[in-house]
């Protein structure tokens, strides 16, 4: 067992690297654990990673049905920010922010995170007051909150384009410091780590066919690898969650899309903060490679393709070149897709079911990485103590029954 | 000195360009690339690395170029990590080298290079993590050594153009294979496009001197592209690359119009983004030769075979003086004779396989030129360029050298060859799978998936005849698929001059460090990322098995290049640590761009003024010179207020709500929705949509109505009036016209086809003219005298046709204020006239016209909502106290949904008004509600304020708010929290001014 | 960049074209009668198929009509367009 440290590596150095062991290893699925989280992105590596360390369950397994991170993790515009208007969701996030802030010791896995601040632009009156509204409602519950006037604007990020005369003018924003961006797949790889050391299996290319419920319990899974039994069974599926569910003859409110990000060519730093517009719609900041890391909107069709497409990425481009001049004669190197499960009211679902030991965690939409930590902590919860805890109680399916949605369309920042 | 050979390449020797780089003033001709230019001026160095600021020089000669990247022209028009071998050569070109400082000779970033066993894959995941206060620091320091090359200063003054295209068959590829398929497609008569990414077409041909029928190729080239270019039915698109294959058949592509020239002609676009829609595609998109992975085989002077090859033939420049040249495979071979025809010294051909290939033997025989079988270049020696190559023999398993076997050959020019890559990045994209041919070392296109088929070399087929046939077998083809029944006609297959036949290659991934001393340097496998095998080996070590763990791990193939000459080689390496087959490790996705796309040209031409449409009233000419400053509403720009003199806006709201209350208001109500509304089965179409009934509203008759989303939540509101039995006028809100007209026809379409009821958006057919306050029927009677304005021959909610002042106009006595108002519309074009007629009749009543936010005052003084500021998509009729419209009758949409159990609780955030202890006190809107006098955190609020305001009437600020419960809280106290405040305030119902019976 | 082909304009570029989600959802015809749950499922829960989804589009830059496409959300290849009103037609992924 390597720790990871300066002095690490210049004793490796010396043995040319050639000695140091595997960050996870690659185990045969037993036949039966006490737990099977499916879906080996961030959330269900972090739901493992939290059920072996804070509720003792070892005896677990990821089942990933390509590479651990290979979904949305590795697919983000990895923000990260708590800045959203209900109490419920402000709860949720910060309390995810909050363990980012220690992750990279954690995990002794240094995932980036870098606390540069996230600012959502204002450009009509309407804008300001939600953004206004959002920044009483985060003082109230503790999160930090500012507003940022124009020539504020300009000092945080010179090449923002402040111009009064353009068509949507930059009335001021909103700036979490705390807020920023974290190195997307170093999540995965660090919580995968982390896991693997406390005994749990990762188990990539093992795909999950079929559900094993009897009696309205779960006792299993059936996979590509043959059959697993488990008791419990924790789903963090993303955009395929509603094919997991669909294998328990259970519909979820959901309707996976692919999400369109680029970045640009790696360039010398000139975007030292994150920021996002919704009206003029694009949000960006830039990699520590130097890569403008750009999010655009959804397709608004449902897939499961995680295909680049044009028209969303020429909108945002568009609003790039609007918002940053500069930008113009840059290049876009890379685009791509990754299929985000939206929630009717764009908040998550953490949930039981109607099937005994069947929970889902899902419903992340276009803003699941921000959550990663605080998602794993609180489902690790949910599956070991068969009930919900109290951050993630409002979050519940049954909310979609009963009425008491946590609506945060606007917080989401993308179009939908 | 290497240098310009003394006659022969595609260049103009009689016209000489002037340029520099990096300040330094040089010298080229037309036909030249940078990269052909450098390298004729005897640049060895054009680059910097960039992790280890390693010197770096040019590798390729085409656009896998990894190592020379410059930053090109100056101030707006400067474009970082340009490749050197995509630039034109014009006069007056200036480039900078990019990723060194303070220059590219002496660089203090090398140092990189000296810690580098510190600084292996990953590194950074393991360190910086100690002390946790420190990491903003390491990553500023992280950042500037990171990026390459510098943004421009100032906005673009450039242009880019769009274009949108459909053809029978889209050929992307102008080398001998695509030229086919685009004759052969053409004479069909299909509607052909062929894109080439070079200026000229040709391909392979345009370097490797190759001959068809019995002539040179590039004059086979030149009586096609003449016989293509007189057709009308096709398009010829040089300096066009092919970037994106998406779905059904839409391939984008980047035309570089003006890159060639100092700065685009006047009118001329930049670059312009081509969108075609192909009913077939040909890829024609050759093959790029992979570098050999070796110890230091980033030296200066270590260049691919095919890239020298081309140097010498296209550009008359010869790359080096003294060469040897390393293979696996048979294309070095006439690279060799090529370099030794032009004077270059080919010192030996270092042949890896056990023999080389007898037919090309004997004639570098005849040239003098050593051919070393069963022998590898182990290690290169020199820094900032090529010294010499050391020589060995491997082992059987070729892991190893075997000792005593070395030789060390001085040079100045390595040239690689380890096999070639079909470039089939744009057939990955349109998602189809790929196939490892472990023969050949490479992957080739497997089943299509869209009507694509891939011929020449990408298709693995390098030998030019079968190019030839490839492409004009694929042409007719594809022709014939997309339609076009008639047959090609004209001359046979063109014919290529035989050669000696290709032998097999013998794919290896990298080569075991034999030398000494630098034998054991880095051996790259990305050059631009500056990965190594050794990195590779690391990641599979650590347990980085996926091909796209190992690629995010590295970094590897995430360069500028995509990983273009690096891919396959990462692939072999991993396999090999990972001691699986390459196919298990899979090959990472291909993503759209094939190469870079400008931003500029993906946003084309709307940006800036043209970045969304401006919707302007029709009186919006008089609104400006009336002074009016605008509000953007949606797309349209409505007056806010109009200040007077040196009126600030605070003063100027006032004097226009104090004049609506006291005499006349005059507002433009222009952008609200109009829906018109007719049919049968109209009435029952709106009692299913609105919360309340709509059978028993009398013709001539106004209603207020709210339409609730399946969800229960308000979505919309408005009045609408019936203008006859089967006829109604619909008004939305500003911003949801649109969406209100997508709702009502979606169920109408989908839901209720039964019902006929025809929808039609009038907003912008009618003008309206809100007049408004005690004064409004004084002026209606003196611009409408023969009509009866009295309350009881025209009461409130109720409209008329009627003349007023000539036009012929509807009055809806409906408003907003709670002051009698009168809403006149008009054709939109008779709006300017009607309202200078509003205007001028009301002088005698200091008629004021009021903006948007007078009109919030107003409205919110009598507690009328605003839709998407008292509700945000949460709220039901019953929140906003508007219980009593919604129906117990009859179903509507929506309906069920307010009988939730949480729907239907009583303590839900209910719309209340505010009114501050202190009078003086603006509460800003969105501050939060709290029980207590304490808003420290952390604390669940109770509700929120919706909107605040001064009013004049009152002499005092007040909000409305929704608070939970609020219903039943009239008369309790509040406070209200923002920024640390906490105000006092009392809870009243939401209706501040009553305005009694003056506005009946 | 899908091409679809409306019924009554012919095929035409994705971008003239809103997509309206999941198809062949009826409405309720007794919405009074239905208890939480049932009328949750009528708002909120969707099929959302990995492979062949029904799905309803308007030409919204068009002709204005809705219909419906049979879609593979895995390939996006394009199996059906037919009108609204007709039944889902059989189709192989």
């Amino acid at each position: 067992m390597a720790n990871y440290s300066i002095f690490a590596l210049a004793r490796n150095a010396l043995q040319r690297h050639r000695n140091w062991p595997q960050a996870w290893r690659s185990p045969q699925p037993r036949a039966s654990y006490d737990a099977v989280i499916v879906g080996g992105g961030g959330h269900g590596l972090a739901t493992a990673y939290y059920l072996a360390k804070l509720h003792g369950m070892r005896n677990i397994a990821v089942l990933e049905k390509g590479w651990i991170g290979g979904g949305n993790t590795g697919r983000n515009t990895t923000i990260v920010r708590s800045n959203y208007l209900n109490p419920e969701s402000a709860a949720i996030y910060d309390h995810a922010l909050k363990l980012w802030e220690g992750l990279s010791q954690e995990l002794n896995f240094n995932v980036m995170f870098s606390q540069r601040g996230v600012i959502n632009l204002a450009h009509d009156e309407g804008e300001a007051r939600e953004l206004r509204r959002r920044i009483y409602a985060n003082q109230l519950a503790g999160v930090d909150a500012e507003w940022v006037t124009p020539t504020q604007l300009g000092e945080l990020c010179p090449i923002l384009n402040l111009d009064p005369n353009m068509r949507y003018p930059v009335l001021g924003g909103t700036l979490q410091r705390r807020a920023g961006t974290a190195r997307h797949d170093a999540v995965a790889w660090g919580y995968a780590r982390g896991a693997d050391r406390l005994g749990v299996h990762i188990i990539e290319n093992c795909e999950v066919t079929g559900l094993i419920i009897r009696d309205g319990r779960v006792e299993g899974v059936h996979t590509n690898r043959g059959e697993i039994r488990t008791p419990k069974i924790g789903v963090v599926a993303a955009g395929h969650s509603s094919v997991l569910a669909a294998m328990a003859g259970i519909r979820l409110p959901l309707d996976s899309h692919p999400l369109q990000a680029l970045v640009s060519e790696p360039i010398k730093p000139v975007m030292p903060t994150v920021i996002m517009s919704n009206k003029v719609h694009a949000y960006m900041s830039q990699s520590d490679k130097g890569e403008l890391v750009i999010g655009a909107g959804i397709d608004p069709y449902n897939s499961y393709a995680q295909r680049g497409s044009l028209p969303v990425i020429e909108e945002t481009i568009r609003a790039v070149v609007e918002l940053y001049p500069i930008t113009s004669r840059l290049k876009m190197m890379r685009q791509w897709a990754g299929i985000v499960d939206i929630c009717p009211d764009a908040s998550p679902i953490i949930s039981a079911t109607p099937v005994d030991g069947l929970y889902f965690n899902c419903g992340w939409g276009t803003g699941g990485f921000k959550a990663t930590p605080g998602s794993g902590h609180l489902f690790a919860h949910t599956l070991a103590k068969d009930a919900a805890h109290a951050i993630n109680a409002p979050f519940a399916l049954e909310r979609f029954y009963s009425g008491a949605l946590v609506a945060e369309h606007g917080a989401a920042a993308v179009a939908h | 000195m290497s240098g310009r050979t003394a006659e022969g390449g595609r260049i103009d020797r009689t016209q000489r360009l002037k340029f520099q780089f990096d300040s330094e003033t040089m010298f080229g001709y037309p036909g030249d690339t940078l990269a052909s230019a450098l390298l004729a001026n005897g640049v060895r160095v054009v680059g910097r690395s960039f992790k280890y600021h390693r010197p770096r020089g040019l590798m390729a000669a085409g656009g896998e170029e990894p190592n020379g990247l410059v930053r090109l022209r100056r101030g707006g028009r400067a474009e970082p990590n340009v490749r050197a071998t995509d630039i034109l050569l014009y006069d007056g070109l200036l480039a900078e080298s990019q990723n060194r400082w303070p220059s590219l000779k002496f660089d203090l970033g090398a140092l990189n290079d000296r810690l580098s066993p510190l600084f292996p894959a990953g590194f950074y995941y393991k360190t910086f993590m100690w002390p946790a206060s420190l990491w903003p620091t390491y990553e500023a320091v992280i950042r500037r050594m990171a990026g390459l090359g510098r943004a421009a200063e100032s906005p673009d003054p450039d242009h880019y153009d769009k274009q949108y295209a459909h053809c029978d068959v889209l050929v992307v590829g102008g080398g001998p294979a695509g030229l086919a398929a685009a004759q052969w497609a053409g004479r069909t008569g299909a509607r052909v496009i062929l894109a080439d990414e070079g200026a000229e077409f040709g391909g392979a041909l345009l370097g490797n001197g190759q001959r068809i029928d019995g002539g040179a190729g590039m004059d086979w080239v030149t009586g096609v592209v003449a016989e293509l270019g007189e057709a009308d039915n096709v398009r010829l698109l040089p300096r066009t690359t092919a970037v994106g294959y998406y779905d059904h058949n839409a391939l984008v592509m980047l035309q570089r119009v003006a890159d060639h020239l100092a700065r685009p002609e006047p009118g001329q676009p930049r670059q312009r983004l081509w969108q075609v829609r192909a009913s077939q595609v040909i890829l024609a998109s050759g093959a790029l030769e992979r570098p050999l992975v070796l110890s230091n085989n980033d030296r200066p002077g270590v260049m691919g075979a095919g890239a020298a090859q081309t140097y010498v033939n296209r550009y008359g420049v010869r790359p080096g003086r003294r060469a040897v040249l390393f293979t696996n495979n048979d294309s070095a071979y006439p690279a060799a004779l090529d370099l030794a025809q032009a004077g270059v010294d080919i010192a030996a051909v270092v042949e890896l396989r056990p023999t080389a290939p007898l037919g090309w033997l004997s004639r570098l025989d005849e040239q003098g030129i050593e051919v070393l079988a069963d022998r590898a270049v182990v290690a290169v020696e020199g820094r900032g360029a090529v010294k010499a190559v050391q020589i060995g023999k491997l082992n059987q398993a070729r892991d190893g050298a075997i000792r005593g076997m070395g030789r060390r050959i001085e040079c100045d020019l390595l040239c690689f060859s380890g096999g070639w890559t079909p470039s089939l990045h744009l057939f990955s994209q349109s998602g189809a799978k790929l196939d490892w041919n472990a023969a050949m070392g490479c992957f080739l296109p497997g089943d299509a998936v869209q009507a694509v088929r891939v011929v020449g070399a990408a298709n693995g087929d390098f030998a030019l005849q079968d190019c030839l046939d490839q492409g004009a077998h694929a042409g007719n083809f594809a022709a014939n698929q997309a339609g076009q029944r008639r047959r090609g006609r004209g001359p046979r297959t063109p014919v290529a001059d035989a050669g000696p036949d290709l032998t097999a290659p013998l794919p290896i991934w990298s080569i075991p460090g034999g030398g000494r001393g630098q034998g054991c340097g880095k051996a790259f496998v990305d050059f631009q990322s500056d990965v190594t095998a050794a990195d590779l080996r690391l990641a599979a070590r650590e347990g980085y098995r996926s091909i796209e763990h190992v690629k995010r791990y590295t970094t590897t193939g995430m360069g500028t290049d995509q990983g273009r000459t690096s891919n396959i080689n990462a692939l072999g390496i991993v396999a090999e640590a990972l001691a699986v087959d390459v196919p298990q490790v899979g090959h990472t996705t291909f993503r759209p761009p094939f190469a870079p796309v400008t931003f500029g040209a993906l946003a084309g031409r709307r940006i800036g003024g043209l970045l969304d449409p401006v919707r302007r009233t029709p009186m919006h000419t008089w609104h400006q010179a009336n002074g009016a400053a605008f509000e953007p509403v949606g797309q349209w720009l409505r007056p806010y207020f109009y200040p007077r003199d040196n009126e600030t806006m605070a003063e100027a709201v006032d004097r226009e709500v104090l004049a609506a209350r006291s005499s006349l208001g005059l507002m433009d109500a222009s952008t609200l929705g109009k829906i018109d509304i007719q049919g049968p089965d109209a009435a029952e179409f709106l009692n299913r949509i609105y919360t309340n009934g709509w059978k028993g509203l009398a013709v001539g008759g106004c209603r207020y109505g709210l339409m609730l989303g399946e969800d229960g939540m308000i979505f919309d509101d408005g009045v609408t009036s019936r203008l006859g039995p089967e006829h109604f006028h619909m008004t939305t809100t500003t911003g949801n016209a649109a969406r209100v007209l997508d709702w009502l026809e979606s169920w109408l379409q989908t839901e209720w086809p039964e019902l006929a009821v025809y929808c039609t958006s009038c907003t912008e057919q009618w003008a309206v003219a809100s007049l408004c306050g005690p004064n409004a029927r004084r002026l209606m009677a003196a611009l409408c005298p023969e009509l009866d304005l009295s309350p009881e021959a025209f009461p409130a909610m109720t409209w008329q046709a009627a003349k007023v002042a000539g036009f012929e106009t509807r009055i809806f006595r409906i408003g907003f204020t709670g002051e009698l108002s009168f809403e006149i519309n008009v054709p939109a074009g008779h709006g300017p006239a009607l309202w200078q007629a509003i205007m001028a009749a009301g002088e005698k009543y200091a008629i004021t016209p009021y903006g948007t936010e007078a009109m919030h005052v107003l409205r919110a003084e009598v507690g009328f909502i605003i839709v998407g500021q008292e509700t945000d998509g949460t709220v039901t009729p019953h929140d906003l106290g508007l219980g009593r419209m919604v129906s117990g009758k009859k179903d509507f949409l929506g309906k069920r949904s307010l009988s939730r159990a949480d729907t239907s609780r009583p303590d839900r955030p209910q719309l209340v008004g505010l009114l501050a202890d202190d009078p003086a006190i603006r509460v800003p809107e969105g501050a939060q509600l709290i029980a207590g006098a304490n808003p420290a955190p952390p604390q669940v609020g109770i509700g929120h304020v919706t909107s605040s305001y001064y009013s004049p009437t009152l002499g005092r600020g007040f909000a409305l708010g929704l608070l939970q419960g609020g219903h039943g809280r009239h008369g309790e106290a509040v406070h209200i929290a923002y920024d640390g405040n906490a105000v006092r305030a009392v809870v009243t119902p939401p209706r501040f001014v009553d305005v009694g019976e003056r506005a009946k | 960049m899908l091409l679809l082909e409306c019924p009554w304009c012919g095929p035409r570029s994705e971008e003239e074209f809103s997509c309206g989600g999941e198809g062949h959802i009826v409405r309720p015809l007794n919405p009074d009668e239905l208890d939480d749950a049932a009328w949750g499922d009528y708002v909120f829960m969707r099929r959302n198929a990995k492979g062949v989804h029904f799905e309803r589009w308007r030409h919204a830059h068009g002709c204005g009509r809705w219909f419906n496409v049979a879609r593979s959300t895995v390939s996006h290849e394009i199996l059906a367009v037919y009108r609204v009103g007709d039944d889902k037609p059989k189709v192989a992924p």
